[in-house]
């Protein structure tokens, strides 16, 4: 199979598009797919629906990774001072090993378990005769040589399936130090879906396990979480740079650059900004029913995005000195970026761009390249659920399916004595009758304009046969499909683990995102592609000597 | 520092691995599947393990790599993964329209115990495999031995593709089991300018090192070919190069089809390359060209050259059986002092093949074939090493410890070259002498005082 990108269709329709993308699936998977691309048109009092969060079709190349890498990779892979410990086969905890570039302060304890790889390197003997020996072993040999705070331990595929305790030996390891907090995720590869899965679990556990364990008043006004951040290439390091010069305390970040007692404080915050609402919107849930805190969807990719971010939780707080303070922070922040857009705008106006990225860059990235004059012609998640796309009124029409039954839903209810409601109703209904959105996500589809294609789980054929038909100047995925996009002559820009660069949040963010993108929609290599010799194969009558 | 919770004193762990210099079979079977033309690997098992080996082949090589998964979700792993394998089957030769299908196992599908060979009946015969395609399957539990395990597995059922006419082709087969693109490109250059002709198998060289000319081909010109692994049947001898990695394929081919093979270490440098070119020279019964011979001598010419930089440095080495060995005699052969080695991969001959190649070396060794990089570390903060090689998770031990280093071994996450420049045979000899040079030379230069800064070295 070769594909070039010679033949743009220069006036694409959607609907052929669509048709073309279909064209060489068997018709089972035809159907399937079918439903999971979606033409976004405005309909009479709807947007249209999506089918998502299904399972992927066996033998599709598909960008989507397991539950393990959900729960380990994403969520708890950047909480610094705990060590996770992957019971199972090697490979599990090598490949998520330093490997998703969540940046890291050691800060003034100097915990720091992020650079290191936990694993109980399960043998053929542990699958015959039960592995829960060596777990315990484990834990204790780690308990031992590090004396950490807590102890993380992940199920891998086949833990589950020779039933292997990890529960109870962690319960009983952790009465037996008094001093470690030990805890397991049953977060098997083969669970749910996709990565969503693992996000669910790990939010469960975090929340069943480490939240409310610490009742100290942190110091500091205005006290915030902030909720699916994961500070790849410093994100998270920016966004504290701007509250911290706006005067917001932010307790804890689930989970970028974070620490076990930030997760056991976060009930202490008085509002949750929810970045990425795929990953984290149970614990932002839970937080709310059990303690009181309501949640405010934001987004701090994009500059303007970032400053109406700002202004929303300034207007949560409903409190001048807040108030005065963010609208100096913007205004002080906003020139510098305002300069840089003006300086990559005559190179970048009016190019197009497609992303394909975990369950909510697909959707926060559109805004930064908005702020460029880009547009986004194709878009879609990688495990994402129809709310993601569709907006959060879709959700008590969800059908739950087989595969998400089996993904624990934990029971919440308020705290006996430490249930606080931040707002009354009355302030509550104030809030949103003033335009502040609580337990708000409208989701990608409204914000793409018509006409444009939102994909569910792209596939590399997909991928290939997208670029080829709409020939994009800029393609976002991840690092699997990154060079199979960029034979094809086009840029391609990773939006999960940035290719090394970032930060792309706030407003210096913002900057460095325009100027990258400048860079690579404005390369000289993408005209080097064809030899003098290909391109003239003609061999002319004489050679031209001097 | 970055691995600040390493202490120095070095305690008894059997149950716990930090830091592993390993990682589990499916990823080698990948790679290997990639060095047939034409082959799309295919991972059974769940979605994550086929996305993590995709992840770090891509980002070693930089380059696209195709393969498919089973996708098991709860159900599949209750019941079983024969309905997902016998879907994907039938998609993968829709969609993607692979010559081959290269199936590996994982631990979630070896657990249940799913039959691969069975699959792949059941397949044949309801039709799914189209006529003049074909797949092949090797059993690779996460659980049993390492990355290089299965890449030996995957090897041993490419082996299996084998046939024997009766008639002898004339060739001998090449396994330069793994080692890079680059080197397998070098292997067959050098096999050529002795005259050999030969199948090398698995050949990675055009697949994981393409060029980007505006096309996208999902199987790339390079590999071999379908017809050259049964025509492997029919060889005048097989080299193995490398025990863990070529052996078992190489003694398949002897026991199955009558084609004798000799195992030899990989062609890292001098003293390995020539055992490799006298064995080729034998086999083909021609004399070097001198050539080659030439080439030899560059080698030698550029140890004697440097000889002072290089006496009696210690180096703390981690990486694969094979690719150790022969590093190991390399350093030996030119004076250097390999003292802490750890391999992730198991098997006691390893640990026996260093102590002998390191017996009258001036320093004690410590080897362990079940090691971790974190008792590494720690062997090297008892006894400080001048040199650091091995992958690139040795970056954090080198920049804690303020140690040079040498990148090389897998995976290479953080520098480029490996996929272009080989390492092996006497031209990667003097690349690998480069790279370690360098790193020497340079720490001179930065720890130098004005006084004592050389122009020359």
């Amino acid at each position: 199979m070769a594909t070039t990108t010679k033949k743009k269709m220069v006036q694409w329709d959607p609907a052929d598009v669509k048709a073309e993308l279909l064209s060489k699936y068997p018709p089972k998977v035809a159907r399937k797919r079918a439903k999971q691309i979606m033409i976004n048109e405005a309909l009479e009092n709807e947007t249209p629906q999506i089918s998502a969060n299904v399972r992927t079709t066996p033998g599709i190349i598909t960008m989507r990774g397991c539950t393990y890498a959900g729960c380990k990779g994403v969520i708890m892979g950047p909480t610094r001072d705990i060590v996770n410990l992957v019971h199972g086969p090697i490979g599990c905890s090598f490949y998520a090993w330093l490997t998703r570039r969540n940046q890291t302060d050691a800060g003034d304890d100097g915990a720091n378990f992020m650079n290191y790889c936990f694993s109980t390197d399960m043998q053929d003997s542990d699958i015959i005769f039960g592995g829960e020996k060596k777990l315990k072993q484990a834990i204790q040999e780690a308990y031992d040589l590090f004396h950490p705070k807590s102890i993380a331990v992940f199920a891998t595929c086949p833990v589950g399936l020779i039933g292997d305790d990890i529960h109870t030996v962690s319960k009983q390891m952790k009465e037996k130090f008094g001093d470690c907090n030990v805890y397991a995720f049953s977060c098997e590869g083969y669970k749910g879906v996709s990565q969503s899965a693992g996000h669910h679990i790990a939010n469960n556990q975090v929340f069943r396990h480490i939240v409310g364990e610490n009742d100290e008043v942190k110091p500091g006004k205005y006290k915030i979480n902030l909720l699916g951040e994961y500070n790849i290439g410093g994100d998270g390091f920016e966004i504290d740079r701007i509250f911290k010069k706006c005067g917001i305390t932010n307790i804890a970040t689930f989970s970028g650059n974070s620490t076990y007692d930030q997760f056991a404080s976060a009930h202490t915050a008085d509002l949750n900004a929810v970045m990425c609402h795929r990953s984290i919107n149970y614990v932002a849930d839970m937080l709310e029913t059990k303690y009181g805190i309501p949640w405010i969807k934001v987004n701090f990719i994009g500059a303007d995005s970032t400053a109406k971010s700002l202004r929303k939780i300034a207007q949560y707080f409903d409190d001048q000195e807040l108030t005065a303070k963010v609208e100096e922070v913007i205004a002080e922040e906003m020139p510098e970026v305002e300069a840089s857009r003006a300086d990559v705008m005559p190179r970048t106006e009016g190019k197009t761009a497609m992303m394909f990225v975990g369950g909510s860059r697909a959707h926060h990235y559109q805004d930064l390249f908005n702020e460029m004059g880009m547009k986004t012609i194709s878009a879609g998640y990688e495990f994402a659920h129809r709310d993601d796309y569709e907006g959060r009124q879709v959700l008590p029409t969800l059908k739950v399916d087989a595969d998400s039954r089996n993904i624990e839903e934990i029971e919440v209810e308020a705290d006996e004595t430490r249930y606080s409601p931040r707002k009354t109703p009355e302030e509550l209904q104030a809030l949103e009758d003033a335009g502040l959105k609580f337990k708000h996500y409208d989701g990608l589809a409204p914000d793409m304009q018509n006409g444009t294609l939102i994909i569910d789980d792209l596939n590399q054929y997909e991928a290939e046969k997208l670029v080829e038909l709409m020939k994009p100047d800029i393609f976002c995925a991840g690092i699997k499909e990154k060079f199979s996009i960029q034979k094809l002559g086009v840029p391609m820009k990773q939006l999960h683990s940035y290719d090394s660069g970032g930060p792309y949040a706030g407003f210096k963010g913002a900057i460095n995102f325009y100027n990258e993108i400048d860079r690579l929609v404005n390369s000289r290599v993408w005209s080097y592609m064809k030899a003098p010799w290909q391109e003239n194969p003609q061999l002319s009558a004489t050679y031209g000597w001097e | 520092m970055l691995l600040r919770h390493t202490p120095k004193e070095i305690t008894e762990r059997s149950a716990l691995t930090i830091n592993p210099a390993k990682t589990c079979q499916p990823i080698g079977a990948m790679y290997a599947s990639l060095g047939i033309h034409g082959c799309l690997p295919h991972s059974h098992g769940s979605q994550g393990c086929c996305a993590y080996h995709r992840s770090t082949l891509t980002r070693h090589y930089k380059e696209p790599i195709s393969a498919a998964t089973s996708s098991f979700t709860e159900g599949a792993s209750v019941f079983g993964g024969s309905a997902n394998m016998m879907q994907a089957i039938t998609n993968i030769f829709t969609v993607y329209d692979p010559e081959i299908i290269a199936v590996h196992t994982t631990c979630l599908s070896e657990t249940i115990g799913d039959d691969l060979k069975q699959i792949k009946k059941k397949a044949q015969k309801e039709g799914k495999i189209p006529e003049g395609k074909d797949m092949i399957s090797a059993s690779t539990p996460s659980y049993v031995g390492s990355h290089v395990t299965g890449f030996s597995n995957m090897v041993t059922s490419m082996a299996g593709l084998a046939e024997s006419t009766g008639k002898k082709n004339g060739k001998v087969n090449i396994i330069p089991g793994w080692v890079e693109p680059c080197d397998m490109e070098e292997i067959k250059r050098v096999s050529k300018l002795i005259g050999v002709k030969s199948i090398v198998f698995p050949d990675t060289s055009g697949v994981l090192n393409g060029p980007l000319s505006g096309e996208y081909k999902m199987f790339p010109e390079g590999g071999t070919t379908v017809a050259e692994l049964k025509s492997s049947g029919d060889s005048t001898g097989t080299l193995a190069l490398g025990e863990w990695c070529s052996a078992d394929a190489a003694r398949f081919l002897d026991k199955t089809h009558k084609v004798p093979c000799k195992v030899l270490d990989m062609p890292f440098g001098l003293k390995a390359t020539d055992r490799f070119i006298d064995a080729l020279r034998t086999i083909a019964g021609v004399t070097v060209p001198d050539e080659l011979a030439n080439e030899r001598g560059q080698l030698v010419d550029l140890i004697s050259d440097m000889h002072q930089y290089l006496y009696h440095k210690k180096v703390a080495l981690v990486g694969d059986p094979d690719q150790l060995i022969s590093m190991t005699e390399f350093l030996v052969s030119i004076d250097m002092c390999p003292v802490h080695i750890v391999t992730g991969t198991m098997g006691k001959k390893f640990e026996k093949r260093i102590r002998e190649i390191t017996k009258d070396m001036p320093f004690e060794v410590n080897v362990k074939a079940k090691g971790d990089m974190f008792l590494l570390h720690q062997w090297i903060k008892n006894e400080p090493v001048d040199l650091i090689i091995g992958n690139t998770y040795c970056k954090y031990i080198a920049r804690d410890e303020d140690i040079p280093y040498v990148r090389w071994g897998f995976p290479i996450l953080d520098r480029q070259g490996h996929q272009y420049f080989p390492t092996v045979c006497y031209k990667g000899g003097l690349r690998l002498l480069e790279k370690i040079l360098g790193v020497i030379m340079d720490r001179q230069d930065r720890d130098a005082t004005e006084q004592k800064f050389e122009l020359v070295l």
